[in-house]
This record gives C-alpha cells, sequence and structure tokens, in this order.
C-alpha cells in the first residue's frame, strides 16, 4: 500500500513537473486561418471584436484579438515576447521611436512600403499623410532604420487647446471669438480671473504633456529647423529661444493662470476637472471627446491651437496616428496579417470605429461624417507634427530634465535661465 | 546503498525538484540575470547588448544626482515613518491591549489601511489633497485656517511631508497589528507584581514593556525601513515624483530608466545598488535584534 502511494505521489511530481516544463514552452501556433492580434485599446475592445466577427464572416479569417492594459502592462509583454520570438501576428509599439527602431532593427517589424504601394499607392492615398508620417522611417534617419512604412494607423489624434463656451459666456467673453494670440489668450484670462474661473488644467504631472506644450512653442518661437538643431547638438539650450520657450511656463505661472495642483496631476484628473467647469482651458488630445461625453454630456467646449506667443513660425500641434498596429516580420500569416489590416482602414471599419469610440479615424474618407466636435479636432491634422516624424530626436534623459525643469519653473523654484543652463549641462554630459 | 535507499533519494529529490525548478527559474535566474544586465547598455528589444563594463554604476553614482534625490527623499519619509507611523502605532497598540470595550472593533478598523490598494488610497487622497475643491483645504478654512490652504501634493514645501502622510496613514496598521501581538506575548503576571510592589504605569512600561518589546521594536522598525524605501504605488498615484524632482524615490527612477529611457542596463545596475543598500540596512537590524534578545 505504502509502495503504492509513493509511486502515485511520484508521478504527481513528475507530472508536475512536465506540466512546469510544458508552461514555459512556447505558445501554441495559431492555425493556419486564424489571425492573433494584440492591443491595448480597452475602449475599442468591443467594436474590434465586432469587426473581427465580420471578418470571419467574409473571409473565413478568424481574428484572435487579446487585450494586455494598461499600456505598460502591454508594452512589457511585448517586450519580453520579442525576446522569445513569440510575438503575435499583429501588435503595436507603444513608446519613443527609439522602441520602434529596436523593434524594426531587432527584425520583428515589417516594412509595409511595398503594400501600401502596391496598386498605385490605393492603401497608403487612404490615410493622413501625417499619420502615416508617425510610422514611416526617413532616408538617412538617426536611428540606423532602413526606410519604410512600418505601422498601420488604427486612428488619428492631435492635442490642442481647449476652452468652456459657457465660462467664457458667463464671464462675458464670446463664446466663438477664441485667443488667437497670447496677448488676447491672457485679456481672456484676466476677465475670467476677475469672474474667479479657474484657467488652465492640464495632466502635466504626466511629464510627456508637458513637453508637448513646450514644443508647440518651441516651433512657433524658432521654427522647427532651429529646434531639431537643438537634438542635434548643434544650438545650445541656452540659445534666447529656448530661454523664451521656458518663459512662456513663467508667465504662465505669474499670470496663475494654471489650476491648482495641475504641476503633479494625471490626465485623467485633468480631464475630470475641465468636464465639471472647474477650469476655463484644457491642454487635451482628441482622445478626450470620449470622457468628457461619459462624464458629462452637456459640456460646451471647442478645441483651438495653443495662442501663439510669436508670429515668426507657424504654431505646430503634436498629432499623426493614434494607434498604430505593426505587423510581425517573423508571422508565416503576414500577408493574411496585411489583408485584415488593410480591410480594418477601409471608410466603413473606419466610420464605425469612430462612431463607436469617438476617435478620429485615421481614413480620410471616413472623416466626412464626423460630429462637429471630432471634424474640429480634425480640422487641424495638417498642422501636426511628433517626435516620431522627425529625422532626430531628444534622447530620454534630456526629454525628462526638461519637463522636471518645466515643473519647477512652473512652482517657481527656478527661473528659465536656471533651468536652460542645466539642461545644457545634462546635454553636454549624455 | 541499496536499491531501496537509492529509490527512496529519487523519490525525495522528484517530490521537491517541481518546486527547485520554480524557485530556479523565477528567482534564481532572474536574480543573476539583472547583475548580467546591469554591466550591459541594453534597450530591452535589441537582441544583442553592448558590454559597459562598470560604467552603469558609475554614471548612477557620479553623474545621475536625480538618484541622489531619490534616496534622500526615500530616506526623509522613512524617517518620519520611523517616528511617527510606529509611535502611533504602538499607542493605538496599547490602548487595544487593555480591556477595552469594542477593542476587536479597532482591531479591524486600524487594519484596514494596509490592505487597500495603494493606488486607490493615493486617489482617495489625492481628493483630500487637492488644491481647489479638496476636503483638508475646505477644514482648514472652516476652522479659520485658510491662509494655510494649498495644494498640498503640488507645492514643494508640503509635497513629500504629505506623500508621507498617506504612507504613514496606509501602513500604521502593520505595526499596530505586530506591537499589540508582542504586547499581548508580556506575561499578564509580570506587570500585576510590578502593580502589588507599588510601581506606577510609566515605570512597568518603561522598566518592563519596552525591554521585552525591544525585539519586536527592531523588527517592526527594520519592516517600516525596507517598505518604506521601496515606496512607489502611493507616489505613482499622487504626484508621479513631482513637482520637479520633489517626490521622486528609488523605485520610480528605477522604473524611469527602464521604461521611460529604455536603459535596461542601467535601471539593473540602480536597482542593484538600491538591493545592496537595503541589504546592509538588514544586517544591521540582524545585529540589533539579536543584541536586543539577549538584553531582553
Amino acid at each position: 500500500m505504502e509502495r503504492q502511494v509513493k509511486r502515485g505521489l511520484s508521478c504527481a511530481a513528475v507530472g508536475m513537473f512536465l506540466l512546469v516544463m510544458g508552461g514555459c514552452s512556447k505558445q501554441d501556433a495559431a492555425s493556419k486561418n486564424e489571425i492573433v492580434v494584440w492591443h491595448w485599446l480597452t475602449d475599442r475592445e468591443d467594436a474590434l471584436e465586432t469587426l473581427a466577427d465580420q471578418y470571419e464572416k467574409s473571409s473565413g479569417v478568424k481574428v484572435r484579438l487579446e487585450v494586455y492594459a494598461p499600456s505598460d502592462v502591454y508594452s512589457s509583454r511585448i517586450r519580453a515576447s520579442a525576446q522569445t520570438n513569440t510575438l503575435p501576428d499583429i501588435f503595436g509599439v507603444l513608446g519613443e521611436p527609439w522602441d520602434l527602431a529596436s523593434y524594426i532593427k531587432s527584425g520583428h517589424v515589417m516594412n509595409l512600403e511595398p503594400a501600401m504601394v502596391a496598386e498605385h499607392g490605393a492603401w497608403r492615398h487612404q490615410f493622413y499623410p501625417k499619420a502615416l508620417a508617425t510610422n514611416t522611417f526617413i532616408a538617412g534617419n538617426q536611428y540606423g532604420v532602413a526606410p519604410g512604412i512600418y505601422g498601420v494607423p488604427l486612428d488619428v489624434t492631435n492635442i490642442q487647446l481647449l476652452y468652456n463656451k459657457d465660462l467664457y459666456k458667463q464671464a462675458g467673453l464670446d463664446p466663438e471669438r477664441p485667443p488667437k494670440t497670447w496677448p488676447e489668450w491672457m485679456a481672456d484670462w484676466h476677465q475670467l480671473k476677475a469672474v474667479g474661473t479657474p484657467g488652465l488644467v492640464s495632466g502635466w504631472g504626466e511629464t510627456w504633456m508637458i513637453n508637448c506644450f513646450a514644443s508647440n512653442y518651441a516651433f512657433n518661437l524658432m521654427g522647427e529647423q532651429k529646434v531639431l538643431d537643438t537634438y542635434r547638438g548643434k544650438v545650445p539650450y541656452t540659445d534666447p529661444d529656448w530661454i523664451n520657450v521656458f518663459s512662456v511656463f513663467d508667465e504662465i505661472r505669474k499670470e496663475g493662470l494654471l489650476v491648482s495642483g495641475a504641476v503633479t496631476m494625471i490626465n485623467k484628473a485633468a480631464e475630470q476637472t475641465f468636464a465639471n467647469g472647474k477650469a476655463a482651458y484644457a491642454f487635451n488630445g482628441s482622445w478626450c471627446v470620449h470622457p468628457y461625453q461619459e462624464m458629462n454630456p452637456t459640456l460646451s467646449y471647442a478645441p483651438i491651437l495653443p495662442p501663439r506667443f510669436s508670429n515668426r513660425f507657424p504654431m505646430r500641434i503634436w498629432g499623426g496616428a493614434g494607434s498604430s498596429l505593426m505587423v510581425n516580420a517573423q508571422s508565416p500569416r503576414r500577408e493574411e496579417a496585411i489583408k485584415f489590416l488593410k480591410w480594418l482602414t477601409l471608410e466603413p471599419q473606419q466610420a464605425m470605429l469612430s462612431k463607436e469610440t469617438f476617435n478620429l479615424p485615421s481614413n480620410r474618407s471616413s472623416a466626412v461624417a464626423l460630429p462637429p466636435i471630432l471634424a474640429a479636432f480634425a480640422a487641424h491634422m495638417e498642422e501636426t507634427t511628433h517626435p516620431s516624424q522627425w529625422p532626430v530626436s531628444e534622447r530620454p534623459a534630456i526629454t525628462e530634465a526638461i519637463g522636471k525643469g518645466i515643473q519647477s519653473i512652473l512652482i517657481g523654484e527656478k527661473t528659465p535661465v536656471q533651468m536652460a543652463q542645466e539642461i545644457e549641462a545634462l546635454k553636454k554630459q549624455q | 546503498m541499496s536499491w531501496k535507499k537509492t529509490q527512496e533519494l529519487i523519490t525525495t529529490y522528484l517530490f521537491v525538484l517541481p518546486a527547485v525548478l520554480l524557485f530556479v527559474v523565477f528567482s534564481v535566474f532572474p536574480f543573476f540575470k539583472v547583475f548580467q544586465l546591469s554591466v550591459f547598455d541594453w534597450d530591452g528589444i535589441a537582441p544583442q547588448m553592448r558590454f559597459v563594463g562598470f560604467a552603469n554604476f558609475r554614471d548612477a553614482i557620479f553623474r545621475d544626482p536625480s538618484w541622489w534625490i531619490s534616496l534622500r527623499n526615500a530616506s526623509v519619509i522613512t524617517l518620519m515613518t520611523l517616528l511617527f507611523q510606529n509611535t502611533l502605532a504602538l499607542v493605538l497598540a496599547l490602548i487595544v491591549d487593555r480591556e477595552i470595550r469594542g477593542k476587536n472593533f479597532y482591531r479591524v478598523v486600524f487594519y484596514l489601511p494596509p490592505v487597500l490598494s495603494g493606488i486607490v488610497v493615493g486617489l482617495v487622497w489625492n481628493w483630500i489633497f487637492d488644491g481647489s475643491h479638496g476636503l483638508l483645504n475646505y477644514a482648514l478654512a472652516g476652522v479659520g485656517l485658510g491662509h494655510w490652504t494649498r495644494a498640498w501634493l503640488a507645492d514643494p514645501k508640503t509635497a513629500l511631508l504629505s506623500v508621507a502622510v498617506i504612507h504613514m496613514w496606509k501602513g500604521f496598521g502593520w505595526g499596530f497589528v505586530i506591537l499589540l501581538a508582542g504586547l499581548q506575548a508580556i506575561p499578564r503576571e509580570l506587570n500585576e507584581a510590578a502593580r502589588v510592589d507599588g510601581a506606577g504605569e510609566w515605570r512597568i512600561f518603561s522598566r518592563i514593556t519596552v525591554p521585552l518589546m525591544l525585539p519586536v521594536f527592531f523588527l517592526v522598525s527594520v519592516l517600516t525601513i525596507l517598505g518604506t524605501m521601496q515606496i512607489f504605488d502611493i507616489i505613482i498615484s499622487t504626484t508621479n515624483g513631482g513637482p520637479g524632482y520633489h517626490t521622486e524615490v528609488p523605485i520610480t527612477r528605477i522604473l524611469v530608466a527602464m521604461v521611460g529611457s529604455s536603459r535596461f542596463g542601467y535601471a539593473c545596475s540602480l536597482g542593484i545598488l538600491f538591493g545592496l543598500i537595503l541589504l546592509a540596512v538588514s544586517l544591521v537590524q540582524m545585529r540589533l535584534s539579536k543584541w536586543s534578545s539577549r538584553y531582553s
């Protein structure tokens, strides 16, 4: 009896060992008629599932969607899978241009340019050019990536200044005449402040939002070439134009424009503040339409370009592809994956996604029937730019230091000159 | 060795093999992998890594002031926690240790904050500390201290203190439970005998309770230090390390290096440095704990 028990337990132990080993093995390969997509878009989960069902009915190819959220969890999963060559057929790369470049150079991301330019560029031409630019590497780029288009934009986005029309009315301002220049903005703000209206809110606890705002004014004050030359190390951050950029934030502090606490606020909290009418302005992206609709359906607002500080160069806002999907270059089902992405970015599918999720479609033809607020965002797509579209980008350590330094200016701890000197010293060290 | 003995030995090893395997794969391998990565420049994606020797450690120690700021911030929070959180925990444990009504209710209530998610606690306290519509500011204005109101988490003078308060609120229950268990392990006869001999409450506390509780105090202290130095979730959900670097802590710096800058090797070197600091603290505690056991 004892012997039998021992034998049974030994078998169980061996079984467990095999189970553990099995758990460490590669994932089951999907069948020929199945494409696996990993995404992080929880707000689009249902709509994408509906579209996947439609695609299976029309093509006979099953699309298995797997959601991993939040985005940092998703990024970690993609990184880990890249290490073990277990990436799915379609996936997204979140992060900086450096990250996408590394995935491409490691052979994980397929160059879609041949598919895009086939049939006289039919697929390529349906997108906003700025959306494609986000996933495009041009010849001679600093990342050493072969020129090509490496991602399919599922939607587009841009980040603008929003103003609350009702609060404008209450302050005796014309809600249809938002400010276009810095003096006009400050004049409006003084009138709002006089009636006790809080000013600007944004998730500036997330430093990338600060960098985005700073980048807008850098383009306005010194133009694209000089900004990129700074990243190349040809122009120092102590240049008067850069000090003017940092001084924009000093002005914001002096004018008391920023809502109390916004300097450490996450964007979700900032969205809540604006949606509840507790701020006259918000600096936010087109993705905000859905949460604002959920939080306060009666909120009356409109997006505008951040008011110009200078007339030397046009104002540029961050924008381009919102969410992009890449094809696994090592997948045996690459062609099926491309076919699915082509179908997904056709006008009817894009219109459906836009209607269901309040995001701007990447297909220009689908933008015709947009609701007014999304159309207002879409109207400024041509003025967008994004670090991933530039031939050169700043090192992450400098970008972080700029964000942190601007926070210090906003709390009155540093002057623009001090901050510029610190950034320049760090740049030299890097 | 007989065949039966060999069989028994094999059986024994088969039993422990799955556990050993799991331990090796999920604990030993990552531990050595971190050491390996710390001497490479790697973005976490590329198949090839560039050997840089101890350059990552040099950068962390000599070229990254934000790392030292984060260590200083964590140390300040730890000191405050050691002093105030543990004092509060001890006072509450002493109260609940007495025969008072509803002491079981208090035990449950005091232990509630530690079981809550740090992110949830952070979000709730965000609302309390909010500069425009926060509960604390309303309360201060209500009692005539309106001039004290501020955005507590965004003001460089109060951000670190505010984060420390949240951490202490969330953490005092741990200390309370351990200290209460320590107090209840002291034989009641000792206190009663002292009272019969005419000793007052303070004398009983200082001459009986404290000496017997020394090992527990050390245990709570070291758990507080190790737990607080690794503070992370509350920071992420309240200040994200800001304003500026005022609430940056070591774990947020490691995360920024790994996720924000894709510098895996550098992040691993920060992790090792941080681990060494915590190891040193633990070794000191072990020594002190042995000494206190002998003393008590």
